[in-house]
């Protein structure tokens, strides 16, 4: 059945942002290929016919007024930033 | 006798007859944590001038609710206004000033009750131990060796050392009812959408619930009362009518149609606990209810099912902790996609690591239906299998862990063990269904064993009359640690 691939870590790592290095890459190519491996115990279950559910409860779009509101201001939304100019968060250059 | 030998009804008729004050509460609240929590670590972050400014005000007001006044600890993945919020988490060490509370925060504070601090837990809510913990594990009170469950491990154990009277939790797959039974305390996950989520850092978006975590039924039932309700910052938060819970304990047991599902007494559930359950059904049989054996057939693919759902949801919510807007940014970065990479790699524990990786797998493209769709089918039938048994019962009892507290280091080299904890309360969650834990006995080692009673949607009220009616036959929720040296 699954047999995870350390490529395919490194490719999963780089998806989810997740620097690694290729140490723990090996390691976690280990445990996935466990957790990977148990969760096929699903596969005993034929959900041909089955709903899948994404929620429990019957939930209904909630709609509101598209009006401004007051939330919070900026120099209240920037107190927590690892880094800010001129009332922005910065950030290292985007392109090269 | 110390004041939190007294229950929420007795320490406000204390207060209203000025035989104590919110001062002597919040001060005998920082004494216990002065004296314990060397031993017990519960506590990531204490707000001591602030609760004792707030206790005096309060004093000077008065006011009378059955909350008013009661120093309470909040469980860190929930945020609070000014006050430092870091899931336990490197990635949010700096977090210091969060910029407003969690709805159940507002709900407390408008009941007057003062926030003593917050309480350690699992990194982000992942895990069964606290030992996921970026900072430190925090042990069980009945005996320090031990872990005190998780995620919501500190909510627990700062109520069974007596360090608050009550704390709020988060549950996810079990993470206030394992960590409820394994300190002896009394933890409700209720329905998922009676209370808002709103200000609770999302791990699982369609399981997570936020619950109450006391010494007694009642306590319980006056905390939940309070964070209840409709809460339009929580569009998935539900509008039904509130029952009134603490009128439910009135009510006595005759006639309840109790469901005991034989995969819950199974494999892997140890004798002593398969016998304090066995215990408690006799009680419930004195009590004039009524209990028969069913199936919960599905229950053998909730944990794989689970961990694929609630990895895949963490995975997409965790993405917004990039470096950018708060926490800790990584220094080596030069470039953008370093920035997110490398703050997200300093910043998170190994658990995390691993969910986040599982679930970005199991949303990947190829793998989506294989894993992720078909992990959302199975929830299905394991939501059939509880419908189908509420046609016939009021409530399904049974324990909620498969064993007592385990030990620290125990279980932490194998991820698979450790998810196998949370067997029998995983179900839960994946239901939607309400779960309470309450204490039912004491292995040999003196540890506490919990049992387990589930109630249909919404029905809360039901829970806890049959929780209620257990508690007040048995002296199980007197038993206290000796900590200290001296029996909180």
């Amino acid at each position: 059945m699954s047999e995870i691939t350390k490529e395919q870590v490194l490719h999963v790592a780089h998806l989810a942002r997740l620097a690694i290095t290729d140490e723990e890459a090996e390691k976690m190519t280990k445990e996935l290929d466990a957790i990977i491996g148990y969760a096929e115990l699903l596969n005993e279950l034929d959900t041909d016919n089955v709903e899948p559910t994404t929620h429990v409860l019957d939930l209904k779009n909630v709609m509101r007024e598209d009006e401004a509101r007051k939330w919070i201001d900026r120099e209240d939304a920037l107190k927590n930033a690892p880094d800010q100019k001129n009332g922005q968060f910065r950030v290292p250059s985007i392109l090269d | 006798m110390s004041l939190f030998d007294y229950t929420l009804k007795e320490l406000q008729e204390k207060l209203h007859n000025k035989e104590i004050t919110v001062t002597d509460l919040v001060d005998a609240s920082y004494a216990r944590i002065k004296e314990v929590d060397d031993e017990v670590k519960a506590f990531l972050t204490l707000d001591e001038e602030n609760a004792r400014a707030a206790a005096k005000e309060l004093d000077e007001q008065g006011g009378d609710n059955p909350l008013f006044g009661i120093p309470i600890g909040i469980k860190d993945n929930i945020v609070t206004k000014g006050l430092r919020t870091t899931c336990a988490s490197r990635f949010l060490d700096n977090f210091t000033d969060p910029l407003y509370d969690a709805t159940v925060v507002s709900k407390l504070k408008d009941k007057k009750t003062v926030t003593i601090g917050k309480l350690n837990m699992d990194e982000f809510a992942m895990g069964s131990s606290n030992e996921n913990s970026a900072y430190f594990t925090t042990r069980n009170p009945w005996n320090t060796d031990y872990v005190p469950g998780g995620s919501s491990g500190a909510s627990a154990a700062a109520v069974a050392a007596g360090e608050v009277f009550f704390s709020l939790g988060s549950d996810t797959g079990g993470s206030i009812r394992e960590p409820a039974a394994f300190c002896g305390v009394v933890g409700l996950k209720p329905t998922y959408g009676l209370v808002s989520r709103f200000g609770l850092v999302a791990f699982a978006s369609s399981l997570d619930q936020i619950g109450p975590m006391t010494r007694t039924v009642e306590d319980n039932a006056h905390l939940l009362q309070a964070i209840v309700g409709h809460d339009e910052m929580d569009s998935t938060s539900a509008d039904v009518e509130i029952p009134n819970y603490t009128e439910a304990l009135k009510q006595d047991v005759k006639g309840l149609r109790i469901a005991v599902p034989s995969e819950y007494l199974g494999e892997g559930v140890s004798d002593e606990v398969r016998e304090s359950i066995k215990a408690a059904l006799k009680v419930y049989e004195d009590l004039g209810a009524t209990w028969e054996e069913v199936s919960l057939p599905h229950s053998r693919y909730a944990v794989a099912a689970y961990y694929l759902l609630s990895s895949s949801e963490a995975s997409a919510n965790l993405a917004r902790f990039d470096g950018v807007r708060y926490g800790v940014r990584s220094t080596q970065a030069e470039n953008m996609i370093d920035v997110f990479k490398y703050s997200r790699r300093d910043g998170f524990g190994e658990e995390v690591k691993r969910r986040i990786m599982l679930g970005t797998f199991a949303l990947s493209s190829g793998y989506y239906d294989a894993y992720y769709k078909k992990a959302q089918k199975a929830r299905t039938l394991i939501k059939n299998d509880f419908d189908k048994v509420f046609e016939d019962y009021d409530v399904i009892v049974g324990p909620t862990t498969p064993t007592p507290a385990f030990k620290v280091g125990e279980k932490v080299e194998d991820p698979l063990t450790m998810y196998a904890t949370d067997i029998l309360t995983i179900p839960v969650n994946l239901a939607g269904v309400p779960g309470i834990s309450l204490p039912c006995g004491f292995s040999s080692e003196g540890l506490p064993i919990g049992l387990q009673i589930i109630g249909k949607h919404f029905d809360e009220a039901t829970i806890y009359r049959a929780a209620h009616a257990f508690e007040q036959a048995t002296d199980h929720h007197k038993q206290k640690p000796a900590l200290g040296g001296v029996k909180g």
